[in-house]
């Protein structure tokens, strides 16, 4: 069973507000969650690479395209600022970032 | 309507020969989409306007005498979760509910250019995580086989459209079977392709190293053609390959076939009708001539659990983006976490935020090695099953579900018991490869879907056997 604290701490990570019904409601559903996850540890992994890259093929690397910038699409950008909640003047207004 | 009943070759044949126009195809699936959707609610937006639009200029390419592009007038219905420009894009989602796409998936770039028409978005369980669309923060699907019945998920907007004859085919997306689930339990066709064969550029990302964007539609030809117009290497996205077989219309004759059974997708938990109706399946690629094996996938038993840890990690990644600042619900607070906390807690529903915490627990200091990597390399394992059964055969068959459509309300209580729906289907994620899920029959009047998997770009067995066996039983 993970603990309400822990619960909290993981919520604050995420960035995600819970009241405090939700907090239970989720302690208990992840408790079952990561029990059930528990499983894993049946295995021995010894000398197991984790998976990185599917579907490569054998000897090729993830192909990059070369570096360099691509000139900006204005009305893709003006679209983009219509969709922010708060804006002023071609750029996106938030809270400030920094503490007092 | 006869119209509401053609293939995607027949329809092309039909406006080439000028039997009916491309308007007139499109407002057939208008009309039914109006008769039929209040029941059904496949459909978060219909683009009538547009789809007319669409439709308008197809006619007049016909009556020039032009050339038509593969997939001119066809009407096609898109998941939620793929951008179109101009047009609301929520993912299911209440944080996304009055989001306007700002440009076209790659995908949605390739249709427009075949000259395809966009009748509209489907609904999906939100951010596409589910097995049977109730996670939608609008309302859920139902199956137009069985009202009271969920269409499955994520894709069940996507499945149900094109099973109630609302779209000729559909595009939907796939994490963990959420194209092949609900074809499965609606009795369509879906597609699932490998890994980096379709660019993802313009899918609202769930888990990066599983998505896929792919076919539904009422046959293996028509999900071929989607297919061939769909894949592609893409700039825009470094995770697709160009695809190395060219041609994907060649026979492969089925009796030179050799097909692996996994003994360990016949245990417990399936539905024992589901099962008989798969052997008698199976039986029917031996009675060709294939030489059917009992293959081992050993691994089996930690998919589920290895799938829900990588993808919940790469989840609590890829929705970090939504914080009420760029786009989306924004909630007015005093200071920006206050932002970030409301907006994302009165946005996200209960399975989203469940997997963004279970993803961040497992990354977080302390549980990484535990969680994360532990299940990552439990991953490797899994592709190696694969590796080498696919050294001895040339397609898996398994069930694509244990089960037909549950009832909605069924399965909601209990997060965990959604999840065992993707027990036979995301193991093919977890390793990357293709996979088709086809009709093969019913059980008390539901359709039973049969998965076919394939190796790596083996699409082309995968189709030519889901051809075959279509032939065999064209009354699925």
């Amino acid at each position: 069973m993970i603990t309400k604290q822990e619960v909290e701490h993981i919520a604050k990570l995420a960035r995600i507000g819970l009241t405090e019904k939700e907090i239970e409601k989720f302690r208990r559903e992840l408790s079952a969650i990561l029990d059930y996850v528990k499983k894993l540890n049946e295995l021995d992994l010894g000398g197991v690479e984790a998976a990185s890259y599917l579907s490569q093929r054998k000897g090729k690397t993830r192909e990059m395209r070369e570096d360099w910038a691509e000139k900006e699409d204005l009305k893709r950008v003006a679209q983009m600022i219509k969709a922010a909640p708060d804006k002023e003047k071609g750029y996106i207004r938030v809270k400030t970032v920094f503490e007092n | 309507m006869k119209l509401n009943k053609l293939t995607i070759k027949q329809a092309r044949a039909g406006l080439i020969k000028g039997e009916f126009s491309a308007l007139e195809l499109a407002l057939a699936y208008l009309d039914r989409i109006k008769k039929l959707d209040q029941g059904i609610r496949a459909f978060l937006t219909v683009s009538e306007d547009s789809a007319l639009a669409q439709a308008k200029l197809v006619d007049e390419k016909i009556s020039r005498g032009e050339k038509l592009p593969a997939l001119a007038g066809i009407p096609l219905a898109i998941k939620d979760n793929i951008l179109v420009e101009g047009m609301k894009c929520t993912a299911g989602s209440k944080i996304l509910e009055n989001y306007t796409a700002s440009y076209d998936a790659t995908v949605i770039k390739k249709l427009k250019k075949q000259d395809a028409v966009i009748l509209g978005k489907t609904n999906l369980d939100e951010f596409a995580m589910g097995a049977s669309t109730e996670n939608s923060a609008f309302f859920p699907t139902r199956n137009p086989r069985d009202l009271a019945r969920v269409p499955g998920g994520s894709s069940g907007g996507s499945a149900a459209s094109v099973a109630a004859g609302m779209s000729m085919a559909a595009l939907g997306s796939d994490t963990g079977g959420s194209i092949r689930q609900p074809a499965s339990f609606c009795g369509v066709v879906g597609l699932k392709p490998t890994y980096g064969a379709v660019s993802r550029y313009g899918l609202i990302a769930m888990a990066s190293s599983f998505d896929q964007i792919g076919p539904i539609a009422r046959n293996v030809a028509d999900v071929r053609i989607i297919f061939e117009a769909i894949r592609g290497k893409d700039p825009l996205d470094s995770t697709s390959v160009k695809f190395p077989i060219s041609n994907l219309q060649r026979k492969i004759a089925i009796s030179k076939f050799k097909v692996g059974v996994p003994k360990e997708y016949f245990i417990e938990g399936i539905d024992k009708e589901v099962e008989k109706v798969i052997r008698r399946a199976i039986k029917k690629f031996e009675k060709a001539g294939a030489r059917v094996f009992e293959i081992s996938l050993p691994h089996t038993q930690y998919t589920v659990p290895a799938y829900y840890i990588i993808v919940s990690s790469e989840i609590s990644a890829n929705l970090a983006r939504y914080d009420g600042i760029k786009y989306g619900l924004s909630e007015r607070e005093e200071d920006l976490t206050g932002v970030y906390l409301s907006s994302r807690g009165k946005g996200l529903g209960d399975e989203v935020k469940r997997r963004i915490m279970l993803g961040t627990y497992a990354l977080s200091a302390g549980y990484y090695d535990a969680y994360y990597l532990k299940a990552q390399r439990i991953r490797t394992l899994i592709k190696k099953d694969f590796e080498e059964a696919f050294e001895k055969v040339d397609i898996i068959l398994t069930p694509t579900t244990p089960t037909i459509a549950f009832k909605l309300g069924e399965k909601t209580q209990d997060p965990l018991s959604m999840y065992l729906c993707d027990i036979f289907t995301g193991p093919v994620n977890l390793a990357g490869l293709p996979a088709l899920s086809l009709p093969c029959g019913e059980v008390r009047g539901l359709p039973v879907g049969l998965q076919m998997i394939g190796n790596l770009f083996a699409e082309e067995k995968i189709l030519a056997a889901g051809e075959f066996f279509e032939a065999l039983n064209p009354e699925f």
